[in-house]
């Protein structure tokens, strides 16, 4: 056990090291969300105004699609890998992941799968220009013919969150400390652990679903064609299978970050730890009798309508339980507001918004009038930004003087934060009132009663671009120097990553610790 | 052996990045030659990624011979294999819930029914049958259609039942493999593992025969509309499967033979393989019940 870390770049090739392997994923997250992000701005530049200015409709149509696949597969999806690589064996007291050849083929291939995908713009034809969702027949009958490396980019990055998910399972299920029983993990492994369930079950699916396509844009199959008996609307359906899940795939890991960070800086136990477990749980369980929630405008007997809207609904009372418990958490506590906390009680807000948003969106007949329009991007993005990305933000400030040993720059990160918030609500607020307003999703140009709002998501836009600079240079500075952290980094916090050095050892827990 | 009180961490490696070139290759290679372009590149890849394999399997079995895992990493690729079993059922899944979706709900609205029934303004003259040996596009558009159904379907109770008793009698001799290996009788185990690969490779034989009958005497392809859309891609996949599962039993098979590999309480390696074996089985079961039977 004695071997470090290799001088060199083989170290990174090569590496089995759980930290190496999390650090990747992390940055190669990062590197992903400002190449999303560039995206963002190109189509938020376009909107500034009404009418054409700077692209042409075709490319609008890649750059929304890409921004997309870029953002949920490149971003989102290998921030929290990441960070679970990082801290689920630090905090099950183990010595590193369950598998670790296998997971460094789980990172590897992301950067090769993420290539194919961007070399796509190069080629004849653009790249995929049918929305992320990549419904049929836009994506069989009318795609580019970049469309078949599209597909199989898709089951690289299938394969790298199947291979992920299995490892992580593996290593909770059998590399705990003994005394750490299921009922004793801290809540970012419990939420980890549902979150590979749901990837196990779906991620299959997606690849399921895109072979379909392939088959039927090359191989002459019938499955979303009606003239060979088929439906396009089978596509949405397995589609969205995939897709409900996951989107809990999305946001379980931010409720275990949050309700990391929330009782540290409350200086309070969390709220109601096993009713958390089974709010997370149930949420998970939820996630598969719902998906048909994405399709209400496009036909279903009104059962279906029916059954789809009340279970849609009905995730609201699990995701209700964790708000309430967060809140209960800071209640009445000795609350301080470094970065992390900020980003976390950002979090429960927004969060809560978007979850709003989300219950007036479950309403099938009211759903009729909200369908395609800014007003489902805006809650999406309410989801996401302040759910997912402030939560990978937070986590990052949190556990970044275990991982590097320095303190981060307090005033910068606060300027992040501030940046960050008031430039997400300023893009994504106004999106509610275009919505409501009819204006369409997806389309370049747009009528003039929208140009105020859409000025002003714009310049929001760009403002929270320019935030991610401040965390890149912050993060950087950091891990070249800066002020020593303590062993426990911040006020007495919960759990076994703080009982090691800072910064933690290569190897973590050659013998396993004794957990109470 | 090692205890519980250590891990094993295994040195870095060399094998994910080969393994993630050879990845890399297979896909993009298939997408360029689907797209037109040479299959070097997918050739190039599926053999440097079999390679790649080779030697990582190699590794594994070389640190277990060596003592170096532990009980908890054992546990580990229990726990590996039957989450990866689990996430092929879920691809599996998804074709059978496309085959249930077309069936329920999306052929009777084409055909006028129900909730959605006005699609058939689209396609007049089509009428909801299944098997579907009229498309939309033939009844509507008759001579000039572009997709039209199969002529004939398979007849269940013909090449299909004998799969049926060859896969399942399979799915019997591989546990009379696996009880023999436990008795540490290693002639009966290469005997039953054999007959095994045996039935497998007969299975996969009568598979053939029955897609060459499909196409050149049924009209019954991949391009016959949903019919043969479905029934391809569940029985093409399950094929393709099934002849996963026989390479890795006839390589469990060659590694007893001639290596002496296996141990009467350590040999997970032949276990995780007839797992799938067993799960290639059960899928078999669905298939003919949904696929052939409740599809004639």
């Amino acid at each position: 056990m004695a071997h470090g870390p290799q001088p060199g770049f083989k170290r990174w090739l090569y590496t089995t090291n759980h930290k190496d392997i999390g650090s990747m994923y992390l940055w190669f997250s990062f590197a992903m969300f400002l190449l999303g992000g560039c995206m963002a701005l190109v189509i938020r530049a376009e909107l500034f105004e009404p009418g054409l200015q700077i692209v042409q409709p075709e490319f609008f149509n890649q750059m929304t699609t890409m921004h997309g696949l870029i953002m949920v597969f490149g971003a989102v999806m290998p921030a929290f890998v990441g960070l679970a690589n990082w801290m689920i064996p630090m905090m099950i007291g183990a010595p590193d992941m369950a598998l670790p050849r296998m997971n460094n083929w789980s990172f590897w291939i992301l950067p090769f799968a993420f290539a194919m995908l961007a070399s796509t713009l190069f080629m004849e034809g653009g790249a995929p220009n049918f929305g992320w969702t990549f419904y049929a027949p836009l994506s069989t009958e009318y795609a580019p013919p970049s469309v078949t490396f599209f597909i199989f980019s898709i089951h690289i990055m299938g394969a790298s969150s199947i291979m992920g998910a299995i490892n992580i399972i593996a290593t909770i299920l059998n590399m705990r400390a003994p005394g750490m029983t299921l009922m004793k993990m801290p809540l970012f492994v419990w939420t980890w652990l549902i979150t590979a369930y749901l990837l196990i079950a779906v991620m299959p699916v997606l690849a399921g679903v895109v072979t379909m396509m392939l088959m039927d844009i090359h191989f002459g199959t019938s499955f979303f064609s009606a003239a060979g008996g088929g439906d396009p609307v089978l596509f949405q359906h397995v589609f969205w299978f995939f897709g409900h899940p996951e989107v809990y795939i999305m946001i379980l890991p931010a409720f275990g970050i949050v309700s990391a960070i929330i009782p540290t800086f409350a200086r309070k136990p969390l709220f109601g730890y096993s009713s958390m477990v089974y709010a997370t749980a149930s949420i998970a369980f939820l996630s598969f009798i719902v998906w048909a929630h994405h399709m209400f405008t496009v036909g279903m007997p009104i059962a279906g309508e029916l059954f789809f809207m009340y279970a849609t609904m009905l995730i609201a009372v699990p995701t209700g339980v964790k708000v309430f418990n967060w809140i209960s958490t800071m209640f009445r506590g000795s609350m301080t507001f470094e970065t992390p906390m900020l980003f976390s009680v950002a979090f429960v807000i927004l969060f809560t918004l978007g979850g709003f948003s989300g219950l007036m969106l479950a309403i099938a007949p009211a759903d009729f009038q909200y369908h395609d329009t800014y007003f489902v991007v805006a809650h999406f993005h309410y989801v996401l930004v302040p759910g997912a990305i402030f939560s990978i933000t937070a986590g990052v400030y949190y556990w970044l003087p275990k991982w590097t040993g320095n303190m981060y720059n307090e005033t910068m990160g606060k300027v992040h934060f501030w940046l960050a918030f008031i430039g997400l609500n300023v893009t994504f607020f106004p999106m509610h009132f275009v919505g409501l307003a009819g204006m369409p999703r997806r389309i370049p140009d747009y009528a003039l009663q929208f140009a105020d709002f859409n000025q002003i998501a714009s310049m929001g836009a760009f403002l929270f671009g320019a935030a991610q600079i401040v965390f890149l240079f912050n993060v950087v500075r950091t891990v070249r120097g800066g002020r020593k952290a303590s062993d426990e980094v911040w006020d007495n916090p919960q759990g076994l990553e703080w009982t090691v050095p800072s910064p933690a050892p290569y190897h973590t827990f050659s013998t396993p610790p004794a957990v109470r | 052996m090692a205890s519980e009180s250590t891990y094993y961490v295994p040195e870095q490696s060399r094998l994910p990045i080969f393994a993630t070139i050879g990845m890399f290759l297979t896909a993009f290679g298939a997408a360029n030659w689907i797209n037109g372009g040479s299959a070097y590149i997918f050739f190039a890849g599926a053999l440097a990624m079999a390679t790649v394999l080779w030697f990582w399997f190699a590794a594994v079995i070389r640190e277990n011979m060596a003592g170096l895992n532990s009980d908890q990493l054992k546990r580990s690729y229990v726990w590996g294999m039957g989450w990866f079993i689990f996430s092929e059922v879920m691809f599996f899944a998804a074709f059978f819930g496309a085959l249930y979706y077309i069936r329920t709900f999306a052929l009777p609205w084409l055909g006028g029914e129900g909730d959605r029934g006005s699609s058939n303004m689209l396609w007049q003259g089509f009428e909801h049958t299944w098997p579907l040996m009229v498309t939309p596009d033939a009844a509507a558009h008759g001579d000039a259609a572009k997709v039209v159904g199969p002529r004939d379907i398979i007849d269940p109770w013909h090449l299909p039942l004998l799969n049926t008793v060859l896969l399942l009698a399979s799915s019997v001799t591989v546990h009379f493999a696996h009880v023999f290996l436990k008795k540490n009788k290693r002639t009966a185990f290469n005997a039953w593992l054999a007959i095994t690969v045996v039935l497998g490779a007969a299975f996969l034989f009568f598979q053939v025969e029955e897609y060459l009958e499909a196409y050149q005497h049924l009209g019954l392809t991949l391009e016959s509309g949903i019919y043969g859309t479905t029934f391809f891609m569940l029985t093409g996949f399950h094929g393709a499967h099934v002849t996963l599962g026989t390479i890795m039993l006839l390589v469990m098979l060659l590694r007893s033979v001639i290596a002496h590999h296996f141990k009467p309480d350590d040999h997970f390696g032949f276990e995780a393989a007839s797992w799938y074996w067993h799960f290639v089985d059960v899928v078999w079961v669905g298939l003919f019940i949904f696929v052939y039977v409740l599809g004639s």
